[in-house]
């Protein structure tokens, strides 16, 4: 069984990685969708090992309202990115800059 | 008494706000205001016969209180001694026959009933100046006949030289009540009362503060300060040099106005003024000796102007301006009698002569060249023997009203000449001695110009000559009666006897009449025809016949040799064109700069200069504002990094 940290470093390495998945990615949303639903999960992966750990169930409680709301969340953001590509023709991200000042 | 004072005054109000306000036909505004003048000037004769003659002296009374601030009163009140008793009569008379005179001069004008509320509203207002008992009221009359003045010389407002002459008259006259409104300030200031009576009582006992430090470290006389800026008052409203330039141009109004108020009235505000302010006068010699400066000024350089000037109107307003410097003359020589004198007889044969003037005019169809009358004797008889009284009125000989007021002029300032040291009172002499043979030249000249010699109008204007009609010619011999003989009549009461006791004061020892050296009005002109005046004015009416008469091809080459002393005169020393230039100028270079830094660079600057930078400011800031998604991401986590390192840092 791994320790404590090692789980943590696992989740900073995943938070980090999507992150630069949303700075990086210049081409096309769903990438970007799919760059949350990782962030996410990395946070859901702290909590999960702190639940272990410190032997607390709620944790592992808010690990399951989190995915029933990115479930939630990612439907929403996909009917989004329809809609838009049906008006805009494209997903790419460089070019959805209509809120520029 | 109190109700006819008020009477007097209100009676030529109303009359003005009947034929003003209300649409009025022509012949209701005239009746109006003629019969409102004239009820006044009666009861006006009825004050004097009260005052005067029966003897029952003064009448001081206030007849409401207008504020009360500490101490301070301000008031409305009348007080009608010999001398407001005089001016009264001679304002209401003068104004009653102006009045009649105006229907048939404004005959044809559009603005006649407008012409007649103006010149009512003017007599109220003179009424309020010389009946007033305390200084507010006298500021307030002061201010409205300058008010009517303004308005009645911009008559004919679509005139652009008349719009000009109006402007300059009140510019001018803002001068002068600039310093009279500072002398009120420090009568206040000294006496801690504007009522005459109490001003001239606290003066006369001397329980005043006698130093004023103007600037720090310096002590004046407070009594000649309060007189030197009073006086300044009196200069713009009786247009004494330097402050003269207004009053020839004010010739732009209708003729009437001339008469009525730029020559008889209005003018002799600042002589009343300084007669009646006689108690304050008589404490300071240094203001004395100013007053007499000024006016001999006045008196000979205007005098000579009049010699070059082709506007029959103009020769008359420069021969007012050279008789208010006399009657100034008058004043610093302590000889207020006299002064008055000169400014009664005056305002009847200078009125006389103004009308006489504008029945000219309207007979010429509105030309006022001398170079194109001449020869008016024979189309026009009652106008020319009216004249010829006038003139020799004015330039005084005897027994005619103008020699006994002129002769006590010079008479005082050779009095005090003789009295007082320094160079001022000789100057004043000489300088109207002289005066009196410039006199003679410029009105015969006028005279002879305009009624003898060729015929030089043209062929149109000389066959519809023809003598005015009686409005204009009744009021002309009524005003050339008193021309002739108010002077033989008052003369002796009035400078000799004991008429302004009470209302003039006179320090004894300034007092040029006295009454043990005079024997009666025969021997005054038997006097006088001995003394080098009359043989100065003699000279001067045979100047003028010799060059207007005999020769009239001299004047030209006269003019000719000495171009430069004639183009000085012509420009009438330059004054008018300093003043353009220096004080128009002047402001309107300040005016203008202001507009350039003040309005344009700094509040412009200031305004748009902030509506700038806040553009400025946002169009940098815009750019933050990518629309970029992950552009607002970094800005959020950094955001984040930070609070995060702020709270980690600070615990």
């Amino acid at each position: 069984m791994p320790e404590l940290h090692e789980f943590l470093v696992l989740g900073a390495v995943l938070f980090c990685l999507s992150v630069a998945g949303i700075f990086l990615n210049r081409k096309n949303l769903i990438v970007l969708l799919m760059c949350i639903e990782l962030m996410l999960l990395s946070v859901n992966l702290n909590f999960i090992a702190f639940s272990h750990f410190n032997a607390d169930i709620a944790g592992q409680v808010f690990v399951f309202f989190i995915l029933t709301v990115a479930a939630a969340e990612s439907a929403i953001g996909l009917a989004i990115l329809v809609a838009l590509f049906r008006n805009k023709n494209t997903i790419n991200v460089d070019d959805l800059d209509t809120l520029k000042g | 008494m109190q109700n006819l004072s008020l009477a007097i005054v209100l009676a030529p109000l109303i009359g003005a706000i009947i034929a003003g306000l209300f649409k009025v036909s022509r012949t209701v505004a005239h009746s109006v205001t003629i019969g409102a003048v004239g009820l006044s000037f009666i009861w006006s004769v009825v004050v004097f016969w009260h005052i005067v003659v029966t003897g029952n002296g003064p009448f001081n009374e206030t007849v409401y209180t207008w504020l009360v601030a500490g101490n301070i009163r301000f008031e409305i009140g009348f007080m009608v001694d010999s001398l407001t008793a005089l001016m009264m009569v001679v304002v209401t008379f003068v104004s009653w026959m102006v009045h009649i005179y105006t229907v048939g001069y404004m005959r044809d004008d559009p603005g006649y009933q407008r012409f007649f509320s103006y010149i009512s509203l003017f007599t109220f207002s003179m009424l309020m100046l010389v009946m007033s008992n305390n200084f507010l009221q006298l500021f307030f009359g002061w201010e409205a006949v300058g008010l009517v003045s303004y308005l009645l010389i911009g008559f004919w407002y679509t005139r652009e030289s008349a719009i000009y002459a109006n402007l300059k008259a009140f510019l001018v006259n803002r001068v002068g009540d600039f310093g009279f409104a500072l002398g009120i300030a420090a009568v206040l200031m000294t006496f801690n009362s504007l009522n005459y009576t109490e001003v001239f009582e606290i003066a006369q006992y001397g329980e005043y503060k006698e130093t004023i430090s103007i600037f720090s470290g310096t002590e004046w006389s407070v009594m000649t300060v309060i007189c030197i800026l009073l006086f300044i008052g009196a200069m713009g409203k009786s247009a004494q040099f330097p402050l003269h330039v207004w009053l020839p141009d004010s010739m732009e109004g209708p003729t009437p106005i001339s008469a009525l108020i730029h020559a008889a009235t209005m003018v002799t505000a600042g002589i009343f003024l300084v007669a009646r302010m006689s108690p304050l006068f008589e404490l300071s010699e240094t203001a004395l000796s100013f007053v007499l400066v000024i006016g001999a000024i006045t008196a000979f350089f205007m005098g000579i102007l009049g010699l070059v000037q082709n506007d029959i109107k103009r020769v008359v307003a420069y021969s007012t301006l050279s008789q208010l410097g006399y009657m100034t003359v008058a004043l610093g020589a302590s000889a207020y009698a006299a002064g008055i004198f000169h400014l009664m007889t005056h305002a009847f044969f200078k009125a006389l002569l103004f009308l006489a003037a504008g029945s000219v005019i309207i007979a010429m169809h509105h030309e006022q060249d001398m170079r194109k009358m001449g020869g008016l004797k024979k189309y026009m008889p009652i106008t020319y023997w009216t004249a010829l009284v006038g003139s020799i009125a004015l330039c005084g000989f005897p027994p005619f009203s103008g020699f006994f007021s002129k002769d006590a002029i010079i008479e005082a300032a050779h009095h005090a000449y003789e009295i007082r040291e320094g160079w001022q009172a000789g100057f004043a002499y000489y300088a109207v001695l002289l005066g009196v043979f410039i006199t003679a030249l410029y009105t015969f000249r006028m005279f002879f110009l305009t009624f003898h010699g060729k015929e030089r109008m043209d062929e149109y204007t000389r066959e519809h000559l023809h003598e005015t009609p009686w409005v204009v010619t009744v009021p002309l011999i009524a005003l050339a009666v008193p021309s002739v003989l108010i002077g033989l009549f008052t003369i002796t009461p009035l400078l000799f006897g004991n008429y302004f006791e009470g209302a003039i004061f006179v320090n004894p020892a300034h007092n040029p009449f006295e009454p043990g050296d005079y024997h009666g009005v025969l021997s005054f002109i038997g006097h006088g025809l001995m003394q080098l005046p009359f043989w100065l004015a003699l000279g001067g009416f045979g100047t003028a016949y010799f060059l207007y008469m005999k020769r009239p091809d001299i004047p030209g080459i006269i003019a000719d040799r000495l171009k430069l002393v004639y183009r000085i005169l012509v420009d009438k020393y330059g004054f008018d064109r300093f003043y353009d230039w220096f004080f128009a100028g002047g402001a309107r270079g300040i005016g203008s700069g202001f507009w350039q830094i003040g309005d344009v660079k700094v509040i412009d600057g200031l305004v748009n200069g902030s509506a700038k930078g806040v553009g400025w400011f946002s169009g940098v800031v815009r750019q933050v504002q990518t629309g970029l998604l992950y552009h607002y991401a970094f800005a959020m986590i950094i955001g984040l990094a930070v609070l995060l390192g702020v709270f980690v840092y600070i615990r």
